[in-house]
């Protein structure tokens, strides 16, 4: 925002414009701008029509021609916010404890009240001290914060660093409740690794009685089975053992909506991949191992970026690093993308859509893409805020274009 | 566009109960006015576009749902399915369709003159009540007289083996779809009542926030 221009002062030099050179300003204090002339120093001369002047406009408004000189106010007549404020910082012993009250965000009614709390917790620690009066709003589930319509507050934050007085008030707002990310993954990923192998032994009911358990006569239905599977279970061993998450939990609601999406889709295109009636890719042979190729080269690429990213962060830690090309040729895609996972899954969901030609299988990848670019324009866009020398070549998910 | 709309519906009133009164039929009573009406409910896709403007307040997701479902009943059942037009059920939702809209536009085009005569408020926030309902129930016979038709001659489906390894049964989206009528009826209904108290009663409605 552009500071407007306003000058501190109604006598700025400027208005002297109009008059002899040999009149010095009176008053050298309005604006301190006022330099003296070359060479010389302030000097009296006498200037009777100045001096006329002067007393005709600034002896009508005495407090125009001097600056006043600050007034030192004895602390017995400060406003009492600031007399709470020194009796923070100054009066407060260390080691004393804080006061610490916690209000409904919707209702401002009291919810708890803290005596003692070290000046020196952290917000998680108020959290536990909190669910020990409520024990049915688990830390996970607690969203603290200074305003009832602010931002939430951060675990790592200590209270002496808040713009808080002697008794700090925290607004709590329920955030419903929460499972943890690890599981909700588990879960949407082992069940479309689990379905679509019942669609591919063909498991009864699902097609007519003669085709039970039997196995169709195409290699790509084969290929298909192995890739499909081999991507879910590579998503299974990240969750355990690659990534690193930021948060701890999301809302219970989403493990509903996250599962359906999977599950839905994974049957979906199994029912089709595996039917009796299945057509093999147009352009045969050709069309399967180009499309292999790519749904290889981006699975690999995807796990490269996914150890990149984990590599960015010690284990335990939250730190937010911008992501660099690492040796691995795979990670060089950093240089054009900020999210290049996100295009590799895109490709290897291309690939496999090419390699099986099914037409709901292109339609999960559209929807995934649409919902993989949302994130990916979320996280370009933090990126931006938070680093003021992120690498101004990137695009969120496709390089030069989206 | 309101007041452009709003003539639109009062033609259609008008052409319906004249049809009935030399008639005294309702067969035949689709075939009459179809032109008039696709024409008019396709001219309703120009409401998503002012909700998404913003020049009128309700939300494009309502808006849509709204907009949608009454496409859907005239191109893809009513205007598809021939033997279904003489039906009763379709008299039964055009005339809850015509009265609901009349009151809307003409509460809209009222509001744009601010000059909005009690009554079409109150029109607007009560008609609704039974003529909500009584819609739904007429679209619903509808598509259920409509099913066997389907079912018999396979319209807008895709049968395996094809190129594209996809298969669309017309049939089983119309069941579908006329469950999908459970959960999202009471929505809109529930939502035009909260609406209802909030602008004839002047109760302050707090939000259920996530």
């Amino acid at each position: 925002m552009r500071r407007k221009e306003r000058s501190t002062s109604r006598f700025a030099p400027a208005t002297f414009q109009g008059l002899a050179s040999n009149m010095w300003p009176v008053v050298t204090i309005l604006d301190g701008t006022a330099t003296p002339p070359r060479g010389g120093e302030w000097r009296a001369a006498p200037r009777p029509h100045f001096d006329w002047w002067v007393a005709k406009h600034l002896s009508a408004r005495p407090c125009l021609a001097r600056a006043p000189p600050p007034r030192c106010v004895p602390q017995a007549d400060w406003p009492a916010s600031w007399r709470e404020r020194l009796v923070l910082t100054q009066d407060q012993p260390r080691g004393a404890g804080s006061k610490v009250e916690i209000l409904d965000a919707k209702t401002r009614e009291k919810l708890c009240f803290l005596d003692k709390v070290e000046p020196h917790a952290t917000i998680a620690e108020i959290k536990n001290l909190f669910t020990k009066t409520h024990p049915q709003w688990y830390p996970a589930r607690q969203s603290l914060r200074l305003d009832p319509k602010g931002k939430s507050l951060k675990d790592e934050d200590v209270l002496q660093k808040l713009p808080v007085g002697t008794t700090a008030t925290l607004y709590f707002r329920d955030l419903g409740a929460q499972i943890s990310w690890v599981t909700v993954f588990l879960t949407e990923y082992a069940g479309p690794l689990f379905i679509y192998l019942l669609f591919y032994f063909r498991v009864p009911f699902i097609y007519g009685h003669k085709y039970d358990f039997t196995s169709s006569r195409h290699t790509v239905v084969h290929l298909a089975c192995i890739c499909h599977s081999f991507h879910y279970v590579k998503r299974l061993l990240e969750t355990l053992f690659v990534h690193r998450f930021s948060h701890g939990t999301m809302p219970l609601r989403n493990i509903f909506k996250n599962c359906t999406y999977y599950w839905g889709f994974a049957a979906w295109m199994a029912y089709y991949i595996n039917h009796p009636l299945y057509t093999p890719p147009t352009y045969g042979a050709q069309q399967v191992k180009l499309a292999l190729a790519i749904f290889v080269i981006c699975q690999l690429g995807n796990f490269s970026i996914h150890m990149a990213l984990r590599d960015l962060r010690p284990a335990g830690s939250k730190t937010r690093k911008i992501p660099y090309p690492t040796k691995n040729p795979f990670t060089w895609l950093f240089l054009l993308v900020s999210c290049p996972n996100y295009t590799y899954e895109v490709g290897s969901w291309i690939g496999f859509a090419i390699m099986t030609q099914c037409l709901p299988v292109a339609l999960f990848s559209l929807v995934g893409f649409t919902q993989m670019t949302i994130w990916a324009k979320g996280k370009h866009r933090s990126y931006l805020k938070e680093f003021r020398d992120y690498p101004p070549l990137r695009m969120p998910i496709i390089p030069f274009l989206l | 566009t309101h007041p452009l709309e709003e003539s639109m519906w009062l033609v259609l009133a008008i052409a319906m109960v004249r049809f009935y009164m030399e008639k005294g039929t309702h067969k035949g009573l689709y075939k009459s006015i179809q032109k008039t009406l696709k024409f008019f409910q396709t001219f309703a896709l120009l409401e998503i576009v002012h909700c998404l403007i913003g020049i009128v307040p309700t939300s494009v997701i309502v808006a849509g749902v709204q907009v949608s479902s009454r496409i859907f009943m005239v191109w893809l059942i009513t205007h598809s399915i021939k033997p279904i037009q003489n039906e009763e059920s379709v008299v039964l939702f055009l005339v809850a369709w015509t009265v609901t809209e009349i009151t809307r536009y003409s509460f809209y085009t009222f509001s744009l003159l601010d000059h909005l005569p009690y009554f079409i408020k109150w029109a607007r926030y009560n008609f609704f009540i039974i003529l909500y309902p009584v819609g739904v129930v007429g679209e619903l016979l509808t598509i259920y007289a409509a099913l066997p038709y389907v079912k018999k001659t396979g319209m807008f489906s895709i049968r395996l083996p094809n190129k594209y390894n996809v298969s669309f049964d017309y049939y089983y989206f119309l069941l579908i779809t006329m469950a999908s009528y459970i959960p999202l009826f009471p929505q809109l209904y529930f939502h035009m009542l909260r609406q209802r108290r909030k602008v004839l009663h002047g109760e302050v409605i707090v939000e259920k926030d996530d």
